[in-house]
């Protein structure tokens, strides 16, 4: 199967003009692919840029070189999201690339089910089946009922980050990106999200992810790409 | 491919030598938010005034897409017609909702006034249709004959918002609308506007110096220093992989966004 997610020679630094316009080299020459139904998790020790390939991925980050391909699962056609500007970067993100990262971003006000629900109402759907698909996914993350409808500004690290792996998994994104989704949950509700990426697969999803639980990795990793490779802290 | 909605190009206004904004470009689509952020005297406001048309740029063009999809400058539309965008398709909030509402006619008024610049005579459906943004701003009915003279400072503003958005515009131009607010207030008003532009979808180009704010509402990001546009782009690769010396300076003077 033709990967749908290919990165090509990506390379990555961060000026800080603040500090004397020093350059920080985070990775350089990244390469590796993605296809259909994989579960590809990058490896390697903490700070070596992990996240930062993740990011960039989704378009959050600026990418300095290289290329990252995506190919449209129905039409073929590639899009190279590192040089596309930004709205082509909000369409993707819209239809192409999901994204759970590590922390919920909280929004004042916006209750739980509806940060669920939200990605759905954007793509569409009616408020009434986006708001009862985020239910059943709160429920099988046995996020307790009485929560739903609260924001979660005040939940618990596993109760954000169990609404934040929601609203993540609400949609049928081709790709998905997972930045340590397990890492705040107890041991049951680690194998409901295993339970969750595992049927992704199944569907065809494409999934990149981190993940530093050894029993996780093992579960659900097809394939592990070594992050350190790539490091460009090492070299600087 | 989408039209732009408002199209702008080589904006410039000079106040004598001084400079307000130097070649400014840039497009607004359809349904996007885009902020403006840069800190006091960045030139922001001085940019939103002319491409909201109330005030006439130095150089360079800002050209309109009517709903019938003429494109049009707005330096050759008549005074009329200018006057007739900004109460139909446009709305403008401010900072001080005193400057954007008339404090002493009733809050019904306030809204009503800009529907019977549409035309709407009948009395009843303007009380009708006044009385259902108020709710929808979160005023309650027995204030619809106070005046905002009366209002607490959230309240006013989100009176301001309703008698904008009651002509159901295509592009809404803010200025600062949450400063000078507590948090609290602040928070409810930004979850207010956030809620109706998406379900209005709205085109809203706001201007703010509080990255939080921008963060929060926008898709899109211009960051403005010393009259020009030094960063744009994506709102959360600006702020979380900032480029420019400016930009960095701004995200890392705030305790978190």
């Amino acid at each position: 199967m033709s990967p749908l997610l290919s990165v090509r020679g990506v390379e990555k630094s961060f000026t800080m003009h603040l500090r004397g316009s020093v350059r920080l080299p985070v990775v350089a020459n990244v390469s590796f692919h993605v296809a259909g139904g994989e579960c590809v998790v990058l490896g390697g020790a903490s700070g070596v840029g992990k996240s930062s390939i993740l990011r960039m991925i989704y378009g959050n980050y600026a990418v300095d070189a290289g290329a990252i391909l995506l190919t449209d699962p129905e039409s073929g056609q590639t899009t190279d999201l590192a040089g596309a500007d930004p709205r082509t970067v909000i369409d993707l993100r819209k239809t192409r690339i999901g994204y759970v990262s590590q922390f919920l971003r909280a929004i004042p006000r916006v209750p739980a089910i509806d940060v669920v629900a939200e990605p759905l109402l954007s793509r569409g759907v009616g408020p009434a089946d986006a708001r009862e698909r985020a239910r059943e996914l709160l429920a099988r993350l046995n996020l307790p009922e009485a929560l739903f409808e609260l924001p979660p500004a005040t939940f618990s690290g596993g109760e954000k980050q169990r609404v934040n792996i929601a609203r993540g998994f609400i949609t049928d994104h081709p790709i998905l990106l997972l930045d340590e989704p397990t890492a705040s949950l107890d041991a049951e509700n680690r194998d409901v999200v295993c339970d969750m990426i595992e049927a992704k697969m199944a569907a065809g999803t494409a999934i990149l992810g981190i993940f530093h639980d050894d029993a996780v990795r093992a579960r659900i990793a097809t394939r592990i790409v070594d992050v350190s490779a790539f490091s460009a802290r090492r070299a600087a | 491919m989408t039209t732009p909605l408002l199209t702008v190009r080589g904006l410039t206004k000079r106040y004598g030598a001084r400079i307000g904004c130097e070649a400014v470009s840039f497009d607004v689509y359809p349904g996007e938010v885009l902020a403006v952020v840069g800190e006091s005297g960045s030139g922001k406001t001085t940019l939103l005034n002319c491409i909201s048309a109330r005030l006439d740029a130095t150089s360079g063009s800002v050209a309109y897409t009517f709903r019938d999809g003429a494109v049009r400058d707005l330096a050759d539309l008549s005074e009329a017609e200018r006057r007739f965008l900004m109460r139909t398709d446009w709305g403008f909030v401010h900072q001080q909702a005193s400057d954007g509402l008339r404090m002493r006619v009733s809050a019904g008024a306030n809204v009503g006034e800009r529907l019977m610049a549409v035309g709407e005579r009948h009395y009843g459906n303007i009380r009708d249709t006044a009385l259902d943004w108020l709710d929808r701003v979160e005023i309650q009915a027995d204030r619809i004959d106070d005046r905002p003279v009366a209002f607490s400072g959230g309240m006013r503003q989100r009176l301001q918002i309703a008698r904008n958005l009651v002509t159901r515009p295509r592009l809404v131009f803010m200025d600062e609308p949450t400063g000078g607010l507590d948090v609290s207030v602040q928070a409810r008003l930004l979850d207010l506007i956030r809620t109706l532009v998406s379900e209005m979808g709205l085109s809203v180009v706001i201007v703010t110096h509080d990255l939080a704010v921008a963060r929060l509402l926008s898709q899109r990001m211009i960051v403005m220093k010393d009259g020009r546009v030094i960063e744009e782009g994506l709102t959360d690769r600006i702020l979380d992989d900032p480029h420019h010396a400016y930009t960095q300076l701004l995200v890392a003077s705030i305790p978190e966004v």
